[in-house]
């Protein structure tokens, strides 16, 4: 599906603003208004992105704590992820989740889920539920490297392929888990070979860096497993710019590592396709970024004027059951 | 009235939910084509077929965490572990997800799955395979936990957590399938959070639950005969857990022993003793007692498993204690 102008000047507007909105939640976090634990997206936009950019309405996502991206890429807006940031009651989680807890299932995105690796399952679960129902929709599972080597994958990935479920799996390598680089963590660094011992095709996107790559692979995984093909794995390699969370000293990784890989900014990337191809003009994407900035300023006083949850309310999600 | 084995109570309550709604499945190992490790499943796999009585890999994370999935997207899985022993295997998914998942997304997702699970000792199994630590698992707010002691129980409990909007640990005891019992005709629940009076009496009260209202109704049949007179009230739900029966019952015989399979340490009656203390310590007229397990690892060989585990005459001697 070939994009319009319209299509590209969207998703060069999510990166940005996505990119903004960490940039200003690492502000708030060193300002000690948000608490728990910040992961931030910076440097992976292109992934959830093209990702979101190119599922059908009726295609599930989970992902792991790393879920600023997602959120902002399904339309939940700047005021209700920055609002759960400062743990507010107009937060999209009501102020229960934080940073690692988001989702809208209206817009099919299932979360923001922050144990290592333990979504897996649940994905597969998911997506049973849609094979059980005869529904076409693909769950997209987002999870980093690090989820590899934990036993929760191998038993999610093993039951995908038993069980021939509509499931993505997508790794997004960003090469380190926490501090520990993959090579040190992972008995094979080509992750995707992990799903050779399962029967599960797979592939790796070299270049998460540029969003039209993501696409086109993510695509062509979509196109497989809605065939009744059964689940595909892909890993996508990228880089987080940032440490593994706010505090994180990285003494793990050498800033010429960072710099490099900073050069190759999904952003500039894009913003060099667009201008380059002539689909739009700096200009037209000059006024995206003042947009985004005047968005994200709102959302922060948005979020910092809103109430917090009262003691009240305290026991009103505890069981969805009506007593 | 029917009288019934607990097996057969179980397996009715599965089938009548099975018919009822097409949205209940069961999965787990051996529950298909095997029949079920302890008979409960035999004749569903012909009956409903292979779709709703899935065989799954030895893989509890896989089993509950798929389970959990499919329950967040509208399905009404039966996710079976063979013996709750297998249950820490998937601990992640019973105390860390299933519980979580309503509160941390401010409610929009709820996970109604029932997680049905054996315990208990005495079949010479080994410390492995041997226990009973309910009390772990009634712990987590969120996780609503059931435990019958009767078929009736057994049947209207299962009903009730299949149609309950939570995640229910539902935990049967390895050796009372062939405990025998009188159940209603027809359709009907029992409420989870709903104590029983089981037999009434004026002397003692009892406070048990699963086995160990077998034990304490073996051991009021031993002490009527002595002109002894106890009231059993049985939890049925260790959470939500009601107090309401055992503290009136407590106020009017003013004695209580609590009788439990598990470990006494941090247990069901640790709990239950603090409980009526709180509420009702000027009503107590002797200590309360606890009869429970000894605390070690069960062993394997007879005499010394049964030396190990409650028995009817420690009830017997407990009463006689706080008398």
């Amino acid at each position: 599906m070939a994009l319009k102008k319209k299509d590209h000047l969207e998703l060069y507007r999510q990166m940005v603003l996505i990119r903004r909105v960490e940039e200003r939640s690492a502000e708030l976090y060193q300002a000690g208004k948000i608490g728990g634990f910040l992961h931030l997206y910076i440097g992976q936009e292109a992934v959830s992105t093209g990702i979101v950019s190119v599922r059908q309405p009726q295609d599930r996502i989970i992902t792991a704590y790393r879920d600023h991206g997602v959120a902002l890429n399904v339309g939940i807006s700047a005021k209700a992820v920055i609002a759960e940031l400062l743990g507010k009651e107009t937060g999209v989680s009501k102020g229960r989740g934080g940073s690692m807890h988001m989702a809208d299932i209206e817009k099919n995105f299932w979360g923001g889920h922050a144990i290592v690796g333990a979504h897996l399952p649940i994905a597969a679960g998911m997506a049973l539920g849609d094979q059980y129902e005869d529904r076409d929709g693909v769950t997209i599972c987002m999870f980093g490297d690090g989820a590899t080597n934990i036993g929760f994958f191998h038993e999610g990935v093993n039951l995908s392929k038993v069980w021939n479920l509509p499931v993505l799996w997508l790794c997004e390598n960003n090469q380190y888990g926490m501090g520990t680089a993959v090579d040190r963590a992972s008995a094979v660094e080509q992750i995707h070979m992990k799903a050779e011992g399962y029967g599960i095709p797979h592939s790796r996107l070299e270049d998460g860096m540029d969003i039209m790559k993501v696409r086109e692979a993510v695509g062509a995984a979509l196109d497989h497993i809605r065939s009744g093909k059964g689940p595909y794995f892909l890993e996508v390699m990228t880089y987080r710019f940032q440490g593994h969370s706010m505090g994180d000293p990285q003494r793990y990784r050498e800033k010429d590592e960072v710099t490099k890989w900073e050069q190759s900014d999904p952003i500039g990337i894009y913003h060099r396709y667009i201008v380059g191809d002539k689909i739009a003009t700096k200009v037209d994407l000059d006024k995206i970024e003042e947009a985004v900035e005047t968005e994200v300023n709102e959302a922060i006083e948005f979020a910092e004027a809103s109430p917090d949850p009262g003691f009240d309310t305290l026991y009103d999600y505890m069981y969805a059951s009506k007593e | 009235m029917a009288i019934i084995t607990m097996r057969q109570a179980i397996s009715d309550a599965l089938w009548e939910e099975m018919e009822r709604d097409p949205k209940v499945f069961i999965m787990g190992q051996e529950v298909g084509v095997w029949g079920g490790t302890y008979a409960v499943t035999k004749g569903f796999l012909d009956h409903f077929g292979e779709k709703r009585v899935r065989d799954t890999p030895i893989a509890e994370s896989a089993i509950v965490g798929a389970g959990i999935g499919a329950s967040m997207v509208g399905l009404r899985p039966v996710s079976e572990i063979m013996t709750i022993n297998f249950a820490f295997v998937a601990m992640d998914y019973i105390v860390n997800e299933a519980p979580k998942m309503h509160t941390m997304f401010g409610g929009q997702m709820s996970v109604p799955l029932v997680i049905r699970t054996a315990g208990g000792g005495g079949r010479q199994l080994g410390a492995t395979h041997s226990q009973t630590p309910d009390a772990i698992f009634a712990h987590f707010p969120g996780l609503k936990v059931v435990s019958p002691g009767t078929p009736a129980d057994a049947k209207g409990l299962l009903k009730a957590a299949i149609r309950d909007n939570d995640p229910v640990l539902f935990i049967e005891h390895a050796a009372m399938y062939q405990v025998r019992g009188e159940v209603p005709e027809g359709d009907y629940t029992t409420p989870i959070g709903v104590s029983k009076v089981q037999r009434e009496g004026d002397a003692v009260t009892i406070v048990t639950y699963c086995k160990g209202l077998q034990l304490s109704m073996a051991a009021a049949d031993q002490l009527s005969a002595e002109g002894i007179e106890v009231e059993i009230v049985d939890l049925r739900s260790l959470r939500p857990l009601d107090m309401g029966p055992a503290l009136e019952s407590f106020k009017k015989t003013n004695r209580a022993v609590i009788v439990e399979e598990g470990w006494p340490s941090y247990g069901v009656g640790a709990e239950v003793a603090t409980r009526l203390y709180e509420a009702a310590f000027d009503y107590a007229d002797a200590p309360i007692k606890r009869v429970a397990q000894k605390e070690v690892p069960l062993p394997y060989n007879a005499a010394l498993e049964q030396f190990a585990l409650p028995q009817v005459e420690h009830v017997v001697a407990a009463v006689k204690e706080v008398l």
